[in-house]
């Protein structure tokens, strides 16, 4: 009996009838049981084997091609791990992977609880299920879609806004430009908002729903109007959902290939000026790399793809830590 | 007035019970009058353009009625006006690039969605050319898909048994951890990993059998997760009755509880698939490039529906792009179906549970 | 400060359903008004009337008239928010904000109001807390999670949150039903030093409770099933605990029904 079994036998409350399965039954079905348990155990040490498996390939062919790297893989500015001498830099990779998905966050975030505050609360019931649930379907909108969608329409499209932002606000650094517009920082992180925010929109409208009836209740009785209700009570009871909705959006942002590098112009330059024509992220230098990619040149893209890795680790182990000390304040509260 | 604490009375005055309330035809019309001034600034002046003007209007009217609301109604319930216009006005923003979408792919891809489209293969097509169509990408994407599905559907349930059946143990906890990792992982490093094994070190060379080992990785948390959370619904009333009648755990597992439990499962599923239906990333790097039709997904090149979209929408030619959104809308039309019947399956499966 | 109510002919509805028909009822400034009744017969759904709670049920609505002071709290210029900050309520399952301190707790109906000075927000918080017996219990943890607290205390907490916006009224929809017999007495106690300034309906289901802390008792039943509930009798709780008029109304205190 390994250390599962006693721990679910304890724990289940299922002893007497499995004890009386084991010892009453022939032995084909006690030899039944240990198959069957091994089989689900089996796959969860495969699953953790994967998952080792995943990070232990992706070091040890990114290891040998950052030895090569002569230049800083952290600092460095091209991409020419091919070239003689190798020289590449995760750098502008990383920048440009960090300021579009943030992007994504300022303009998607604020609107995703809208929408959530809206299809939970405001919106007549009949008509929120029905949004609700168009909501969710556009989540299922494939992310090839948007980018094809983003390079088509959107960078056309934006160029007028994106003078206009220029116009208006040139006077704050990010904001100024060479005065063409097409691709750029600010384009993908449009095209990233609209991507996340039905997920955000989706958990967030969950943990606005089971905001318990007595909570608003007693915001009401105390004379707070409807805005006020969400204040004191939906908003702050439903923080942590619409923290691990954040977190969990910007995951995606972060590891989102296909569409931003559609809209990218993949560039190598570190810069916050996100009108520029200029920029880049580390799934769509792989994605579009790839294919011109020699020995050297794969080795560096596994690097970039572990730095995503570790990126994307981090922010969902941050999320996790988040949740679980709020779920922590609120059980001891409960 | 008595205090038992003694102290001086309170500053909170006595309000009156009644306000001043804006009657409700009092939006309609400081609607009218924003659009109207609005359309005439937009006659007068420089400023031109559909979206121009809504998105001017509507700021404008969000502003001057929560003005109105403030002399009226006061501060409070200026705020509350305010914070309802903005939660309206966030879902109309929302609303409009993810109906757009929907809706442009639609108009533009109806162009070329006809039967050619969905029966020819890129063989021997030029960019320039009208004619070719997504049939081998279409053929590639559902082989990989179904592979894909059918290594991790009883991988994925496996995991889940284990997580809600046997496991209380720190493993158990885990397990439970990496799959939460294994939801974060960014579609292309699943691809990478791929890529890096089975390619560059097993010398497998490209297939699409490549692809559908990517696609495993990024269904299996979803089928985890989904399964687990309808295998928890199942009443432990159920378990022990069959427990009761001496039927061992597995056979219990098997007969009562996972029965039980597969309509949620098959939902499950259902959006995995959905899901990795248009997954590019990972199947871009391990599939090869191929405009012919390969119906054997284990050996050589292979097409892929999204990566075919992918690629028209790189080409400098009209003939292209419109091809790229003839593939968007089969693909948006096949993941909505995929959507809708998971959905139609999970409604059917609450009623009964 | 408190106020008295006379409510005349008012029908309650969700949507269609008439759900309390044609009650009638003065309750007096500084009293304890209880209303018993078997349940289902509307005593709750009644009581939300007081403050306009029973209307942010979708389609649900009111006809007749609630006078507080004299003035209709119904009447169309009448602003509901002003209403339920002048007519407090107490709610049957203890509901502090989980996500708010002690303190922030007694003071949130406060802060809706208007920006309060830290000493004066002090002043109130321990006046409310004193006045709810609660303060010396929870003094030295002010800071703390409000649903940290016992049930009793919660409660306790509830009713200082209410009173800290000086209501003129205070309605409880079966304060104690959650609760142990003795956080129940502890709450009864308080009910009868809050009536020296509040007036206070409250409903319960506990008829010796409503002997304990009522002046006057209301009693509502059902006309029968699918009927509207009515108020039957109304009067001194002595009266109606020893000598009622309606027959229904000995059978359900006699324990004979309900």
């Amino acid at each position: 009996m390994d250390d599962d079994e006693r721990r679910d036998t304890i724990g289940t409350g299922h002893v007497a009838p499995r004890r009386s399965a084991s010892s009453l039954a022939v032995g084909r079905s006690s030899r039944g049981d240990v198959i069957f348990r091994q089989l689900a155990r089996g796959s969860g040490i495969l699953l953790l084997l994967i998952i080792i498996a995943i990070a232990a390939f992706l070091v040890s062919k990114a290891v040998p091609a950052i030895a090569k790297d002569k230049s800083n893989f952290l600092t460095f500015t091209g991409w020419d791990p091919d070239g003689n001498p190798p020289k590449f830099g995760i750098a502008p990779l990383a920048a440009g992977t960090l300021i579009t998905s943030a992007l994504a966050l300022i303009m998607g975030v604020p609107v995703a609880v809208g929408v959530a505050l809206f299809i939970s609360h405001y919106a007549p019931r009949r008509m929120a299920q029905l949004l609700g649930a168009m909501v969710d379907l556009l989540a299922a909108v494939p992310s090839i879609v948007y980018g094809l969608f983003g390079l088509i329409y959107l960078v056309p499209a934006m160029a007028k806004f994106q003078g206009l932002l220029h116009k208006y606000f040139g006077f704050i650094p990010i904001f100024s430009s060479t005065g063409f517009y097409t691709k750029s920082l600010l384009v993908a992180g449009v095209v990233l908002a609209i991507m996340i925010l039905p997920i955000v929109a989706a958990i967030s409208r969950e943990v606005f729903l089971q905001t318990p009836r007595e909570h608003v209740e007693a915001a009401l009785a105390l004379g707070a109007t409807k805005w006020e209700v969400m204040r004191t009570a939906v908003i702050p009871y439903g923080r942590p959902g619409i923290i691990s909705a954040t977190v969990l959006g910007f995951g995606r942002a972060l590891g989102e290939t296909i569409a931003v590098a559609l809209v990218l112009p993949i560039t190598f330059k570190v810069t916050l000026k996100i009108l520029d024509i200029q920029g880049n992220s580390i799934a769509a230098e792989i994605a579009v790399y790839y294919g011109d990619a020699g020995k050297v040149g794969r080795g560096a893209l596994i690097a970039a793809g572990l730095v995503l890795f570790a990126m994307t680790l981090l922010v969902n182990l941050i999320a996790r830590a988040i949740v679980a000390r709020r779920r922590d304040f609120r059980a001891a509260a409960a | 007035m008595t205090t038992s604490a003694g102290i001086a009375p309170s500053p909170l005055r006595s309000q009156p019970l009644r306000g001043n309330r804006l009657p409700a035809w009092s939006f309609f019309a400081v609607a009218v009058a924003v659009f109207a001034v609005t359309a005439g600034a937009f006659a007068v002046t420089k400023l031109s353009g559909t979206v121009d003007y809504f998105v001017l209007a509507v700021a404008a009217y969000v502003v001057i009625q929560s003005a109105v609301a403030w002399a009226v109604e006061g501060r409070r319930h200026a705020k509350d006006r305010f914070a309802t216009l903005l939660v309206g006005v966030a879902f109309l923003v929302a609303l409009v690039p993810l109906v757009g979408i929907v809706g442009y792919t639609i108009h533009r891809g109806l162009t070329r969605f006809d039967v050619t489209f969905l029966t020819h293969s890129m063989r021997n097509v030029a960019e320039q050319d009208p004619n070719g169509g997504a049939y081998h990408a279409i053929i590639g994407t559902v082989e990989q898909v179904a592979i894909a599905t059918i290594i991790a559907v009883p991988f994925g349930v496996f995991v889940a048994i284990y997580l809600v059946e046997y496991s209380r143990g720190k493993f158990g906890q885990l397990v439970s951890f990496i799959v939460d990792v294994m939801t974060g992982l960014p579609s292309i490093v699943a691809g990478l990993f791929i890529y890096a094994l089975w390619i560059l070190d097993l010398h497998q060379g490209y297939s699409g059998l490549a692809g559908s080992l990517a696609l495993v990785i990024l269904m299996l948390p979803t089928i985890v997760r989904t399964s687990e959370e309808m295998l928890k619904l199942v009443p432990d009333s159920l378990r022990e009755g069959s427990y009761a009648l001496g039927v061992p755990k597995w056979r219990t597992i098997v007969r009562v509880v996972l029965p039980t439990a597969l309509p949620g499962v098959v939902t499950g599923v259902m959006l995995a698939i959905a899901r990795v239906f248009g997954e590019t990333a990972p199947v871009l790097l391990v599939i090869g490039t191929s405009a012919s039709i390969n119906y054997n997904p284990f050996s050589g090149s292979q097409g892929s529906l999204p990566v075919f979209i992918y690629n028209e929408a790189q080409q400098a030619n009209a003939t292209a792009i419109t091809r790229a959104w003839a593939g968007a809308l089969t693909l948006i039309a096949i993941v909505m179906l995929l959507n809708i019947v998971a959905r139609f399956i999970a409604r059917f499966a609450r009623v009964r549970g | 400060m408190a106020k008295r109510i006379d409510v005349s002919g008012l029908n309650v509805f969700y949507s269609k359903f008439l759900a309390v028909q044609d009650v009638s009822i003065a309750i007096e400034p500084r009293t304890v008004t209880a209303l018993i009744g078997p349940s289902g017969c509307g005593k709750s759904t009644f009581l939300r009337t007081l403050n306009r709670m029973h209307e942010v049920i979708p389609r649900a609505r009111v006809e007749g008239k609630v006078m507080l002071d004299g003035e209709d709290i119904y009447a169309a210029d009448v602003d509901p928010v002003n209403v339920r900050r002048t007519i407090g309520m107490v709610f049957q399952k203890p509901n502090p904000f989980p996500t708010m301190s002690i303190y922030d707790n007694v003071v949130a109906g406060l802060r809706l109001q208007r920006r309060w000075k830290e000493a004066e927000l002090d002043t109130i918080v321990e006046r409310s807390l004193r006045s709810a017996n609660l303060w010396a219990e929870v003094e030295d943890r002010l800071g703390k999670p409000g649903a940290g607290l016992s049930g009793g205390q919660q409660q306790r907490l509830c009713i200082a949150r209410a009173i800290a916006v000086e209501p003129q009224v205070l309605l409880m929809d079966e304060p104690c039903s959650a609760l142990d017999p003795i956080s129940t007495l502890a709450i009864e106690d308080l009910i009868g030093e809050l009536k020296e300034r509040y007036t206070i309906v409250i409903v319960t289901h506990n008829m010796q409770q409503a002997a304990r802390v009522s002046d006057r008792t209301g009693f509502f039943n059902l006309a029968g099933v699918g009927q509207p509930g009515r108020l039957i009798e109304y009067d001194d709780t002595e009266r109606i605990f020893t000598n009622p008029n309606e027959k229904k109304t000995e059978e359900y205190i006699t324990g004979r029904f309900g």
